[in-house]
């Protein structure tokens, strides 16, 4: 419970209608997009000013409150679920374009505006901004730096890190941080890269300045059906070292082409074990060229079928399938746990073929929805969480397929972050030493651990406790501590 | 190999100067301490061209990088400057210089993928990964990239590599610094195959990259003469062996915003980036140089000359303390190139 004296102190630096304290006002917050943990806030602090976001920091600072940030609440790991005892400090109420200079090409934006907001912004001079996470219409583009998020996009044009110019930011102890000012590099250490993806960590983001690229000329997508999952992930090697380097390259299993089509109509193909939609952009002479190349490879690998989208209708039609298939998989079951782990593109084939025997031992179906182009896997589980204990089955079997995800050189997260929903796999992933050393890097800029405390980063106890330690070179860490 | 430097680091009294190529000595501030070499450390590990990453141990030398890219039709795409055919990875990124090409396919850390180091206390540590996507974790890696080597020895790392374009055409313009930085930005605004920019001596010159009917088709567009010698004329400001680097007078390199208008300092400029990079020949006080840069947002390194005023920009209070602090959790004894970047670290 929050201290009576803290939200003393909160209700002195914010007016009322910033400051939500009753019960059914709070209550919308208690959770963020993964929506399987809920916690319902103290206090949710919704500042309008940056002076006002000063004060609740230093509110809390003095009186030792632990601060979760927030954005627009689509996070997929937890990072923004709020924490016992904690102020919920949402950034929400900051939603302005401060600045578009379009000879220059950025965009200086607050914490609060949509990510799509920007390009919708940008699109008046051919501009737009490149990380395009699913969720664009909503999240914001604060939290995508908090995350580092990315999309379907990633493999040509970079994730949240590689759109990010300079970063306006505000620490736990009151000091404003600017880092970078719209050239390309900054003198110093990389506070842009460390700030990114730091999920809440380190310091509130007060305002930002992204890259605005230019619209391609052109679009084009292609369509491609294989009968084997193996042929689909090797055709998409054969395309990169074909020179290619596509936009998008998205791939789908049967499960999710099939509860797609069920729920668009895109025109899949319901016999294929698995399709890939491959999209290049550039100038009208690149894309032909590139179009006539992708094909010759995508049949050489042994396509079944491949369709070039006629217009750009079809175009949206074959996108819509793939953008459909999280709510399409989700009208074949009642729930479903979307997971997040990267691979090196080449163990695909060993990969699929273990989610499915690991799908089979718990007695749950997996989708899989693949980023092909960066290795970037979506399984997703279906199941029910009516039923008893089938919620923990699936959390169970996720944690799984993470695991496998690093045994094959991969990661526990591509692009949701770690938050508080894949802590445990930060243990499989990471040494000891690692762990601390990130431990160290949050001690910099938080030396109260008042910031998301118990997010991102676990301790070395949760991780003994977990049981599933990182072990290299055949050493069992901390070989004193006791094992549940 | 790792395990020696980590004796060394854990048992010294003295700091270290981390070495391998020794082609960038002279960036950065002049530090005294013992030669931590580090060109033991080579090799590629791995290289996968259908997966566009290589991972190589960073004594490793870019020719020999992208030598085996280059067999593969593949390329480094931040264009690193060989200042000498001993130019390691590990060097490149510890100082985290990009080429030509940087404005428009990304920085030597947009590339970094993952590393392994070793910290001040000799410890080996491994952040990131083989993979495009990653976000398990601070990203220290790419913070690792432009450091100076102040907050880690810098053992491998895993890149990600890009498609050789198919063709390079490389045209020429005559025009003022003005309209060159103009056109710089506008075209960097339309839907255009650029790979490199540049303005020198009154003649802008841009390298378009790409499929061959591409690069034809936005020549017409744009018009220009065709430089035949294009491919010598991008080395010569890679790799600095162009006339403009040679005749030992004083050289800035400004950072600054792409649009940033003529700055009017005196002395000899080439523009590159876009706009976002000027290299300035000057003899104009330092501080004038630096107040000028950071008018605009941007900011002021001495590459060669007089570096009794600082080779780096002083940093805002807020930023020192927090990277001091940071320092000193990478290297608490402060061994590793102590006094390379500012002598607070």
């Amino acid at each position: 419970m929050i201290a009576i004296d803290t939200v003393r102190r909160l209700q002195a630096v914010l007016p009322p209608h910033c400051l939500l304290l009753a019960r059914e006002d709070v209550k919308p917050f208690e959770t963020d997009g993964l929506t399987a943990y809920r916690n319902t806030p103290d206090a949710v602090a919704l500042p309008e000013t940056e002076e006002q976001v000063k004060q609740v920091l230093a509110a809390c600072r003095e009186t030792g409150t632990p601060v979760v940030f927030r954005g627009a609440g689509t996070g997929l790991s937890g990072g923004a679920l709020p924490v016992d005892g904690a102020v919920l400090l949402a950034m929400t109420k900051f939603g302005r374009i401060l600045e578009i200079d379009p000879l220059a090409r950025i965009a200086r934006v607050q914490p609060g505006v949509r990510n799509l907001a920007i390009s919708e912004a940008a699109a008046q001079y051919g501009l737009y901004y490149a990380p395009d996470p699913s969720s664009q219409i909503a999240c914001s583009i604060g939290g995508n730096v908090a995350e580092n998020s990315g999309g379907v996009h990633c493999l040509k044009y970079g994730l949240t890190v590689h759109n990010v110019l300079a970063l306006r930011a505000l620490t736990i102890e009151g000091e404003e941080l600017v880092i970078g000012q719209g050239a390309l590099d900054m003198p110093g250490y990389d506070l842009i890269a460390l700030m990114t993806g730091s999920e809440g960590m380190l310091a509130v983001i007060l305002e930002i300045t992204v890259k605005l690229l230019p619209k391609p000329e052109r679009t084009q997508v292609i369509l491609a059906a294989f009968d084997d999952v193996g042929k689909g992930g090797a055709a998409v090697g054969a395309i990169i070292r074909g020179g290619v380097l596509p936009a998008g390259l998205e791939m789908m299993d049967k499960l999710a082409i099939e509860a797609a089509e069920a729920f668009v109509h895109a025109g899949y193909p319901l016999d294929a074990e698995a399709i890939l939609l491959v999209e290049v952009d550039g100038t009208q002479e690149e894309v032909s060229e590139d179009v006539m190349r992708v094909r010759d490879i995508l049949l050489a690998s042994g396509a079944t079928e491949v369709r070039t989208a006629k217009d750009e209708s079809e175009q949206r039609k074959f996108w819509a399938g793939r953008k459909a298939a999280f709510p399409a998989v989700g009208r074949l079951s009642p729930d479903y746990y979307c997971m997040d782990g990267t691979i090196p593109r080449k163990t695909l084939p060993a990969v699929l073929t273990r989610i499915a025997e690991l799908s089979r031992e718990y007695a749950l179906p997996v989708a899989n929805v693949f980023h092909a182009g960066d290795g970037n896997l979506h399984p997703l589980i279906l199941y029910d969480a009516n039923l008893p204990g089938a919620t923990e089955k699936a959390e169970r079997l996720g944690a799984d397929i993470l695991e496998l995800c690093v045994e094959h050189g991969g990661t526990i997260t591509g692009e949701h972050g770690v938050g508080l929903e894949k802590i445990d796999q930060m243990c499989v992933q990471f040494a000891p030493a690692e762990l601390e050393a990130f431990h160290g890097v949050k001690a910099c800029f938080d030396p109260d651990g008042l910031l998301n405390p118990g997010k991102a980063v676990p301790t070395l106890h949760r991780c003994a406790e977990y049981g599933a330690m990182h072990v290299r070179g055949g050493a069992l860490p901390f070989p004193e501590l006791p094992r549940f | 190999m790792p395990t020696e430097l980590q004796e060394i680091i854990r048992s010294t009294k003295a700091p270290l100067v981390i070495r391998a190529g020794g082609s960038k000595d002279w960036y950065g501030e002049n530090i005294a301490g013992e030669v931590l070499d580090v060109s033991a450390l080579r090799g590629i590990v791995s290289y996968e061209p259908g997966e566009l990453v290589l991972t190589a141990k960073c004594g490793t030398k870019l020719s020999e990088i992208e030598a085996l890219l280059d067999r593969h039709g593949q390329m480094l795409g931040f264009e690193p400057p060989r200042f000498s055919p001993a130019s390691t990875l590990g060097g490149t990124l510890a100082c985290g210089f990009s080429g030509p090409r940087r404005a428009y396919a990304g920085s030597a850390r947009d590339f970094v993928l993952g590393m392994e180091i070793l910290d001040g206390n000799g410890n080996h540590l491994r952040f990131g990964g083989q993979v495009m996507k990653n976000v398990a974790g601070y990203d220290v890696s790419r913070l690792m990239v432009g450091a100076l080597g102040t907050l880690g020895v810098l053992l491998s790392a895993s890149l990600k590599v890009l498609p050789r374009p198919q063709a390079e055409l490389t045209l020429q313009f005559e025009c003022g610094e003005d309209e060159a930085i103009r056109r710089m930005n506008e075209w960097a605004g339309r839907p255009l195959p650029l790979s490199a920019t540049a303005w020198l001596s009154g003649v802008l010159s841009v390298r378009l990259s790409g499929a061959q009917s591409a690069v034809a088709a936005a020549h017409r567009k744009l018009g220009g003469e065709t430089n035949p010698r294009g491919e010598e004329f991008w080395a010569g400001l890679r790799d600095h062996g162009a006339a403009f680097f040679g005749d030992g007078a004083t050289l800035w390199r400004l950072s600054l915003p792409s649009a940033t208008p003529p700055l009017g300092l005196p002395g000899k400029q080439l523009i590159t980036w876009g706009g976002a990079e000027r290299w300035l020949k000057s003899d104009a006080p330092a501080a004038e140089v630096r107040a000028r840069a950071a008018a605009h947002g941007g900011h002021a390194t001495i590459y060669a000359g007089d570096k009794s005023t600082g080779v780096f920009p002083p940093l805002p209070a807020a930023l020192m303390k927090y990277q001091q602090r940071m320092k000193r959790q990478f290297d608490p004894r402060a061994i590793l190139n102590r006094g390379r970047m500012y002598s607070a670290f």
